[in-house]
């Protein structure tokens, strides 16, 4: 099944199957990065920069600032849902993440 | 590889979009195809129409560009008629009730709450009273912006107006510009005050003078690439252009072919001019427009007046923000009016429009510090004027703290935004009005809250920006600022400087009172705020004054994004009454 995901009004939302499902202002968790120095980055969405399908993944690269230390710059490729069966499922930002 | 979006603009974009969105509006919300909205809410944008955020679908922002902000005899009435009738969601905001106009800071008007199905009522409206909403967003020229009181104004080197209604005339529905790779934001000033911003817009005409056989000719120096979103703010670039009133628009046509032609269509990220013209420099640029886009050689720049510049220069403020009662060359006068974060309620908006008819022409003229100007009042009816009970609440004289204050449409209604903003805002000044001394001379004082980077309230150029951030407290998330100082205009512009990071929203207010009774104990003699700043290092400026809890109240540290509408009595997104028929009937799932 096609899964059709692209972002909208200047990188504010990630849409899926022409529904708005990720948005900005979201704090992300990612760990493993390199990002910023910190062990955990706690990123927040300031827009998403790309997005693309890694089936079922929906991952997204993303612009953003380290609350912890500042740090703002883009993420690498983060998986911030997922598309089985046409079906749209979330993942939870404040869960840890492992960028690619 | 272009952007999606560049392939659904090359698909249908431009006027022509108005007719499918006339067929949609006929048939209804529903008509839209599902799986067609993302592409015809990037249309859309193009005749005005936003989709507004998540939790609020079916509802739209409309934008009206009124060029150089003048609102003719009669149109500001129209507009209210419009916010009255139309501009009524679902719920009430509790500042400014459940109709209401955004005067925005280019010179624009946005309505909230808007349903499909009333646009071509809408539209007559409008058309009818000579105003439109065309090219209002999107990719596209935008609303032309200048001095407020062109062609109104003892400060004048040329009468700009002409020239803004020329362009406005000839680049708006003109389908060899209606496609750009990104918005093209235009100033034209005639002031040699420097209100028009041309340093914050994408293409700037200055006023400048220079001989031409023999004779002193007036006219404009050209500066191109300027803006402030994401993190990359610029000043305008001075391509060395000099042009005589008549050539401006053989100039707008060359540079927006230039950037139509020659601006990044496969990343919209980085589309914006500002970005075009770092990557070439301006002499490319100027090389570029003179080669493929002006049959007649460019002269080059003339002696520009910007040394007496005074519009948010920081200090000696002539006509400063146009707040107050000032003398036009024809003698009557013109009176600014505060209004707190721009947005003024419907009811509040038809009554102005009766006072402009009564004491003035008509005229209402939009600020780009989102306040309004009556114009072409004689001397015999200021009294009158000024005694009106209207004005207690929108003030010729307000408090620094009231008249400084400016804010974006935050996350209401904005897909972009971070945070909560003009409800904020109004908080924020009324708290500062009464708990923080500012020195006696001390009469401008900008504050400018922008939800997020992409800096629609124009955090760079104040006093004290606020930008919309996130922090954890107690905790928990909060909605945060990040807080910059010293920025300003003038002669010699300068973007804050960012200082205090990531403070919680209900920090800044103790923050701001700290750092101004610092200002009062360490100032030299008269020093301004922002040659205070100026005078300090960036460690100096962070040990300068820490944020404190007040006894000032926050109730939207919350996650305000996450709402269908952050005022709500039921604010939970599963709840939201949208999207909806016209009727206001939400439509479920099911249906």
């Amino acid at each position: 099944m096609t899964i059709e995901v692209h972002t909208l009004d200047d990188g504010a939302w990630i849409s899926v199957n022409n529904e708005r499902r990720i948005s900005v202002s979201q704090l992300w968790r990612l760990a493993t990065h390199d990002f910023c120095p910190c062990e955990e980055a706690d990123v927040l969405v300031e827009a998403f920069r790309e997005v693309g399908v890694s089936y079922p993944d929906i991952e997204a690269r993303i612009v953003g600032e380290c609350i912890g230390c500042g740090t703002d710059g883009v993420t690498g490729w983060v998986v911030v849902g997922r598309a089985i069966d046409g079906e749209f499922y979330s993942v939870v930002p404040e869960s840890v993440h492992f960028p690619g | 590889m272009p952007s999606k979006v560049e392939g659904w603009k090359d698909e249908v974009y431009g006027t022509e979009v108005r007719e499918r969105l006339f067929e949609f509006a006929e048939e209804g919300w529903e008509a839209i195809p599902e799986d067609e909205h993302d592409a015809w809410f990037e249309r859309f944008k193009w005749w005005g129409l936003y989709h507004q955020r998540n939790g609020q679908e079916s509802y739209f922002m409309m934008r009206i560009g009124t060029p150089n902000g003048v609102l003719e005899p009669g149109q500001l009435r129209t507009v209210a008629e419009i916010a009255d009738e139309f501009a009524r969601g679902p719920a009430d905001n509790p500042e400014f009730g459940g109709a209401y106009c955004d005067w925005t800071t280019r010179q624009s008007i946005q309505l909230h709450w808007i349903r499909i199905e009333d646009v071509p009522a809408i539209f007559e409206k409008l058309e009818a009273n000579g105003m439109s909403t065309i090219q209002a967003c999107g990719d596209s020229w935008r609303n032309i912006v200048g001095c407020p009181v062109a062609g109104k104004d003892e400060h004048e080197h040329i009468d700009a107006w002409p020239i803004a209604e020329e362009l406005h005339e000839e680049f708006k529905g003109n389908d060899a510009y209606s496609n750009m790779p990104r918005k093209w934001k235009v100033s034209v000033t005639g002031c040699d005050q420097g209100c028009g911003q041309g340093d914050i817009n994408d293409l700037a005409f200055e006023p400048a003078r220079k001989e031409i056989d023999g004779e002193e000719i007036t006219g404009f120096n050209v500066r191109v690439g300027g803006g402030l979103s994401r993190k990359e703010p610029r000043f305008a670039r001075d391509i060395d252009v000099f042009c005589t009133t008549e050539e401006a628009s053989d100039i707008s046509a060359g540079m927006s072919a230039l950037f139509r032609d020659h601006g990044n269509r496969d990343n919209r990220f980085n589309a914006r001019i500002k970005f075009l013209v770092d990557e070439w420099g301006p002499e490319k640029i100027r090389d570029t427009l003179q080669e493929q886009y002006i049959d007649y050689e460019l002269r080059s720049a003339g002696e520009d007046l910007r040394e007496n510049y005074t519009y948010n220069a920081g200090h000696d403020e002539v006509h400063g923000d146009h707040v107050g009662v000032h003398e036009q060359p024809d003698g009557n006068y013109y009176v600014g009016l505060n209004v707190l974060v721009g947005r003024m309620g419907a009811a509040d908006a038809l009554e102005l429009a009766d006072l402009a008819q009564q004491y003035g022409s008509g005229e209402v003229r939009l600020t780009q510090r989102q306040n309004v100007i009556l114009t072409d009042v004689p001397e015999g009816n200021l009294d009158d004027l000024l005694a009106e009970p209207l004005l207690e609440d929108y003030s010729p004289d307000p408090h620094p703290f009231m008249r400084g204050s400016i804010a974006c449409t935050g996350t209401e209604f904005c897909s972009l935004s971070i945070v909560e903003t003009k409800n904020r805002q109004v908080r924020y000044a009324r708290w500062l009005k009464d708990n923080v001394e500012l020195p006696a001379d001390t009469t401008d004082f900008h504050v400018h809250l922008s939800g997020c980077t992409a800096s629609c309230a124009q955090p760079q150029i104040a006093d004290i920006s606020l930008r919309g951030m996130k922090s954890r407290k107690n905790d928990g998330v909060v909605e945060a600022f990040d807080i910059g100082l010293g920025g300003g205009l003038g002669e010699n512009p300068h973007f804050a400087d960012w200082i205090e990071m990531r403070v919680p929203a209900d920090e800044v207010p103790g923050y701001i009172g700290n750092l101004l009774d610092v200002f009062e104990a360490e100032r030299e003699d008269d020093e301004s705020f922002r040659d205070f700043i100026a005078a300090r290092d960036e460690e100096e400026l962070g040990d300068l004054a820490d944020p404190e809890e007040t006894d000032y109240e926050d109730p939207y540290m919350h996650n305000t994004k996450q709402t269908w509408y952050p005022y709500a009595e039921d604010d939970d997104m599963e709840g939201r009454p949208t999207p909806a028929r016209a009727d206001g009937t939400p439509i479920s799932a099911d249906d």
